[in-house]
């Protein structure tokens, strides 16, 4: 708690305090004793008045600084209205006093203004404590010594050390030593990673282990760690929908509101010769009512929780309009590869000959590719579990676009497409599947066929699943692939739709096709988010409502183009992010419904002499205090 | 021009749409936003920086007595 907020707690406390005796001597009888008949009155009044100025100096003063502004529908110039006319009640001979309420309004108002804004520090805070990914320095080695240096003094191919328990200053490759690094502040992955000799290191992260020598390959500025802190600062200039329709909304609300207070406390008396009193009382639990605050600051709060709850989990949003769209997403479109798929090659299948053992089919193949360094030759060997002594292989030949023959312990061995089997007359057995096909021929007999795909992330289905079941109904996958690969990688995923063969350009107008049916199915409500791995789809990125880069860690095209940058490799995250825009919309359009409802119950209530001050003053803190805790939830991150 | 000014002791979130109004009503201001939880200002602006920062200066004492725009 801050020094202004500990004096209104302090105030807060010495006017309840006042109140209470002030309630206390005047139900007691003591004041009618001391003072007798009128004076009690006088006596009530003024210990009530003195509560209502200890708790509420600064708004009257404020109030009368307002309209001297011209900001007469300022909350604290309504607030001054609602509580002088309570006490002004007093006047009127046949009413019944109402100062205790003229100095509860006061106090309870406070009481929410106190509470209201030591929520705002306290998110404040939070989000900010989360976003201290920020390094304050750099070692650099001088004449011997490591001293420490400011980050924006370095520049790239500098060379700088980074401790133990330090963070890396700046993206560089590590020249010498090996440590574990924890990247959980970028990316919300809990796992460090290993970093060696040539290994590509990143602003933000923590060294754990070991003492590392890394070479600046980017000056600080723009570095990974400037570039996110800059874009979480940004984030809120891009304000969603729905934080602006109650701001517009504000501005109508509070005009009609006291227009219908000074309606209802005027014309009843005036016209129909009603009790001037009652009407008046009336008028002013209406405009106890008429701040707008719980609202308006609740929606900001609320779309501020989910930006930094992302953020947490390596989900950066860069305005709170894009975590309101993909809220409402109905379509995802994805790139395959880089996003649902590593973008590497694998052995997926193997199929061995009647007679062929596993190990052995895959061991000859590898024995043959082993001088190769093409993926597939790579993916190969990488999938054989034997060691292989490479001395026994000759005469490797590549036969260009079919495969590759080799001498291997003096029997001729085929590795290669269907083309080759044909061209050496091997017969063998024709397979289709997602993928390439290998072919293995040993001695002129075939001894069977390996296939090799882009291998699926793990998380990938899941992914898929978990966003149908957040309301995506239709889950897209673009592709260049061959359409029977593609259909396949669909099939096994449960993607909805795919568009195969395409070529980089044509990707642009499948999606603007998706757009245009998806905003017409759904009159517009309905929105296209596209996720790509940042690398050559940054139009596409675009054009969708909301362009999600994956896996962006320190690609700084992909950082730019999206709206959305998830810095963790793994298709989960998409998911997460989902869940957390709808959780933070539903958490607004709670506080929006219930702010508004209760408001307008009590308006009702007062309108018919129901409701009185002590209802209205409830209504507008009470409202404020829950609307405000509602919109804290939203910082927390879902499971 | 754009540019982002932090604001000092900016407390109420009404009167932070309200400055946001009216700064984006200044001559020659293309733009005004306040982002109330990061307590910034963003101006796009066609004139001169320092007029209308001192101009939206005005307007944020006039809500806010405290409130004041750094630069």
């Amino acid at each position: 708690m801050n020094k202004k907020q500990k004096t209104l707690l302090i105030r807060i406390i010495v006017a309840l305090a006042i109140f209470v005796v002030a309630e206390v001597l005047s139900q007691t009888g003591v004041l009618a004793s001391a003072f007798g008949e009128p004076g009690e009155l006088y006596a009530e009044f003024a210990i009530f008045f003195i509560a209502f100025l200890v708790a509420g100096y600064d708004i009257v003063a404020g109030a009368f600084r307002n309209l001297a502004h011209g900001h007469a529908l300022d909350e604290d110039f309504l607030m001054t209205i609602a509580t002088f006319g309570a006490f002004a009640l007093v006047l009127f001979p046949d009413s019944d006093p109402h100062m205790a309420e003229g100095a509860a309004v006061m106090i309870f108002f406070q009481v929410g203004e106190l509470f209201q804004s030591y929520a705002v520090d306290k998110s404040r805070k939070s989000i900010a404590d989360m976003m201290d990914i920020s390094p304050e320095f750099a070692n650099i080695m001088r004449e011997g010594q490591l001293e420490q240096v400011d980050p924006f003094e370095l520049v790239p191919d500098d060379e700088f050390v980074v401790l133990p328990g330090e963070r890396i200053p700046l993206d560089g490759e590590i020249v010498d030593g090996e440590s574990q690094i924890d990247t959980a502040a970028l990316t919300g992955e809990s796992v460090p990673r290993m970093g060696r000799p040539g290994d590509e290191v990143i602003s933000g992260c923590v060294n754990l282990t070991g003492r590392l020598v890394v070479r600046a390959t980017k000056p600080f500025e723009d570095s990974t760690v400037s570039r996110i802190l800059e874009l979480v600062e940004n984030a809120s200039e891009k304000k969603a929908r729905t934080e602006n329709f109650i701001t517009r909304f504000a501005r109508i609300y509070t005009p009609v509101v006291v227009g219908l207070a000074a309606a209802l406390a005027i014309l009843p008396p005036l016209l129909f010769g009603q009790s001037w009193s009652d009407w008046i009382l009336r008028g002013l639990t209406f405009l106890v009512v008429s701040c707008p605050c719980a609202l308006v600051i609740s929606v900001p709060l609320s779309f501020f929780g989910g930006i930094g709850g992302a953020s947490r989990q390596g989900i950066l949003v860069k305005g709170s309009n894009y975590l309101e769209a993909l809220g409402d997403a109905t379509t995802v479109v994805f790139d395959k590869t880089g996003t649902l798929t590593d973008g590497t090659f694998s052995v997926t299948e193997v199929f061995p000959a009647e007679g062929v053992d596993r190990g052995q089919l895959l061991a000859t193949a590898a024995l043959a590719e082993s001088f190769s360094t093409h993926p597939i030759a790579q993916s190969v060997k990488a999938a054989c579990e034997s060691t292989l002594d490479a001395s026994v292989v000759t005469d490797v030949e590549e036969i260009s676009g079919k495969g590759v023959k080799a001498q291997i312990a003096g029997e001729e061995v085929l590795v290669g497409n269907g083309k080759l089997m044909t061209a050496f007359s091997v017969p063998f057995e024709e397979r289709s599947a997602a993928g390439t096909v290998l072919y293995v021929a040993k001695g002129g007999r075939f001894i069977g066929a390996i296939i090799i795909a882009d291998s699926l992330k793990p998380q990938a289905k899941q992914a898929i699943a978990d966003l149908h079941a957040a309301g995506v109904h239709r889950t897209v996958m673009l592709t260049g692939d061959r359409a029977s690969v593609a259909n396949a990688v669909a099939a096994d995923l449960g993607i909805d739709e795919v568009h195969a063969e395409l070529l980089p350009q044509n990707k642009v107008e499948e999606l603007e096709a998706i757009l245009q049916q998806t905003h017409a199915q759904t009159n517009g409500k309905g929105k296209v988010a596209f996720v790509g791995d940042g690398i050559n789809d940054a139009p596409v990125l675009t054009r969708a409502d909301i362009g999600i880069a994956m896996g962006a860690m320190g690609s700084d095209a992909a950082i730019e183009a999206a709206d959305i940058v998830l810095m963790k490799d793994n298709p989960d995250s998409i998911a997460t992010a989902k869940h957390i825009a709808k959780r933070t919309m539903s958490i607004v359009w709670q506080n929006i419904v219930f702010a508004l409802g209760v408001k307008f119950a009590v308006l009702i209530l007062a309108a018919f002499g129901i409701a009185n001050m002590w209802m209205a003053v409830f209504a507008d803190v009470g409202v404020a205090v829950i609307a405000i805790l509602n919109a804290m939830r939203a910082m927390k991150a879902p499971k | 021009m754009r540019k982002s000014f932090k604001l000092e002791n900016l407390d109420c979130a009404n009167c932070a749409a309200n400055m946001e109004h009216d700064i984006s009503e200044l001559p020659g201001v293309n733009k005004a936003t306040i982002s109330f939880m990061t307590s910034k200002l963003m101006i796009d602006t066609d004139a001169d920086m320092d007029e209308v920062l001192d101009a939206a200066q005005k307007i944020c004492t006039s809500y806010e007595k405290d409130c004041r725009i750094l630069r």
